[in-house]
């Protein structure tokens, strides 16, 4: 069984807006969300501009018990869900519920809890740990309370794969319902990074720019770090429209390799396997691409090589392919960032504005593709290509399709 | 301490630790009456263990179903401990 697969939901909650709607008119704006921190105090920090999601606040979402048991990388993903639920307007309680998949993605899950806990184990000489840790850092918490709030009963997993984590999981739910393992698919990915020990040890990696992010400019020095959490409802094509559904768009395909090279510096060839894996996945001949959502992280390494990887597989059409990394404006959400990205794609498609990459300074040789930079710009688009290239080589491609595309 | 203080103790940690309606919580609660389920009834034993500083062993907890309950068993370690 291959069915097509339809966007029907989106939610979303990160450094530039807390809905869908917020979101978009900052992303179509290009206004960046990039500024120091505040959820950790800045005195000990090498790097300290962050994209906060400074307007999410808990106590809309979740009682004060609730909140006991939730990490904020878990918060956040379940106010996405309850977004995108709420969008798709699906009710899993009459059946449904045994056919829909959640697949989540994190990198680090709790990482804040893990740094409270040591705070008091180490340096407070605390005898005994909160224990409700457990729960709140693992990496499933979030497909878990969703599942249990909306009684899902089909299968749920997460997926943490670094910075591909949530391409990782969005591709899992699109096969499965594509080939009709599942019914419904609820997929995304979430991350809250923002703790001392997590910002030491980015530091340490001297990849974070004290700036801004400038993907693919000149002068650029690194990324920023953001958190968020983005979520989509996946249903096959006929039986969204069979129920009236809002269709956002289409995933068309998903592509996957690895690039068995370095653990930390990425390879051309691994991101090129997986973009032409995502194009054969979708029966996509290259020139049927009209925009790339990059990984475009803005550091020295990623860049160029993403660059290459992009002239490599759509030849003389990358001249005339519009490409615009995101990041610029709500940071590197890590293990949150395919699922971020993924809605900023699947409204360039459908509304035919591509968001554009911010703070960009000038050309760099070296990363030389058809940039939308400074302002956004209208295109109709009828597919695209949402890169995720992970520390560790892992590299996760997924292809979408406008809304009503052949 | 009094047993007085020590329940008024008791009702404060579980109003804290559970984030209840102080209004609700009485000497003669029970976890049932409070909604407090087993996950709940560890996170209660580990803020009455702070706030109290003692150990709570851990076959102790299924004998822990009222606020009754804690304030007597806690009046035992207390004992315990300072008669040792």
């Amino acid at each position: 069984m291959t069915r097509r697969v339809a966007v029907t939901g989106l939610g979303i909650v990160c450094a530039l807006g807390r809905n869908v709607a917020e979101v978009r008119e900052s992303l179509f704006a290009g206004r960046p969300a990039i500024q120091p921190i505040t959820r950790v105090g800045p005195a000990l920090l090498k790097c300290t501009m962050a994209a906060e999601a400074r307007d999410f606040d808990p106590n809309e979402h979740f009682d004060p018990k609730q909140q006991l048991l939730l990490d904020r990388f878990a918060q956040l993903a379940i106010a996405a869900a309850t977004e995108a639920i709420r969008d798709a307007g699906l009710e899993f309680r009459q059946g449904l519920g045994a056919r829909t998949a959640i697949i989540t993605g994190t990198s680090s899950a709790g990482q804040t809890t893990v740094d409270e806990a040591a705070m008091e184990l180490y340096r407070n000489n605390a005898p005994r740990l909160n224990p409700l840790t457990i729960p709140r850092t693992m990496s499933n918490a979030p497909a878990s309370h969703i599942s249990m709030q909306y009684g899902i009963t089909g299968p749920s997993w997460a997926v943490s794969t670094a910075c591909s984590s949530a391409n990782h999981a969005i591709g899992q739910a699109f096969w499965m319902v594509r080939h009709g393992l599942a019914d419904c698919a609820i997929t995304g990915g979430s991350e809250a990074p923002f703790n001392l020990g997590f910002l030491k040890a980015w530091d340490a990696m001297r990849v974070v720019a004290p700036d801004t992010c400038r993907p693919f400019s000149k002068d650029r020095k690194g990324l920023i770090l953001g958190e968020g959490a983005g979520i989509l409802i996946l249903e096959p094509l006929e039986a969204a429209q069979a129920r009236g559904a809002r269709i956002h768009g289409e995933i068309a395909g998903f592509g996957m390799s690895s690039d068995a090279h370095h653990i930390t510096m990425p390879s051309a060839d691994g991101a090129a396997a997986a973009m032409r894996a995502a194009l054969t996945d979708a029966g996509l001949p290259p020139e049927a691409v009209g925009y790339i959502n990059a990984h475009g992280t803005g550091t020295p390494a990623n860049d160029p090589t993403e660059s290459r990887a992009i002239q490599d597989v759509f030849g003389p059409h990358a001249d005339q392919l519009p490409v615009s990394s995101t990041k610029s404006l709500h940071g590197h959400a890590l293990g949150a960032a395919g699922a971020l990205e993924a809605i900023a794609t699947v409204l360039a498609l459908r509304d035919g504005v591509l968001p554009p990459t911010a703070n960009y300074l000038g050309p760099d040789p070296e990363c030389d593709l058809n940039l939308v930079t400074g302002e956004s710009r209208r295109h109709q688009a009828a597919a695209a290509l949402s890169n995720s290239f992970a520390f560790g080589g892992l590299n996760a491609v997924v292809a979408f399709k406008a809304p009503g595309a052949a | 301490m009094s047993n007085d203080e020590l329940t008024t103790r008791v009702i404060n940690v579980l109003v804290q630790a559970q984030r209840l309606d102080p209004a609700r919580v009485t000497a003669e609660s029970t976890f049932e009456e409070l909604g407090i389920d087993s996950l709940d009834g560890i996170n209660i034993i580990f803020a009455l263990e702070n706030e109290f500083s003692i150990d709570i062993p851990d076959e102790s907890l299924p004998q822990l179903r009222s606020v009754s309950d804690i304030a007597a068993g806690i009046r035992q370690l207390l004992d315990s401990r300072n008669s040792a």
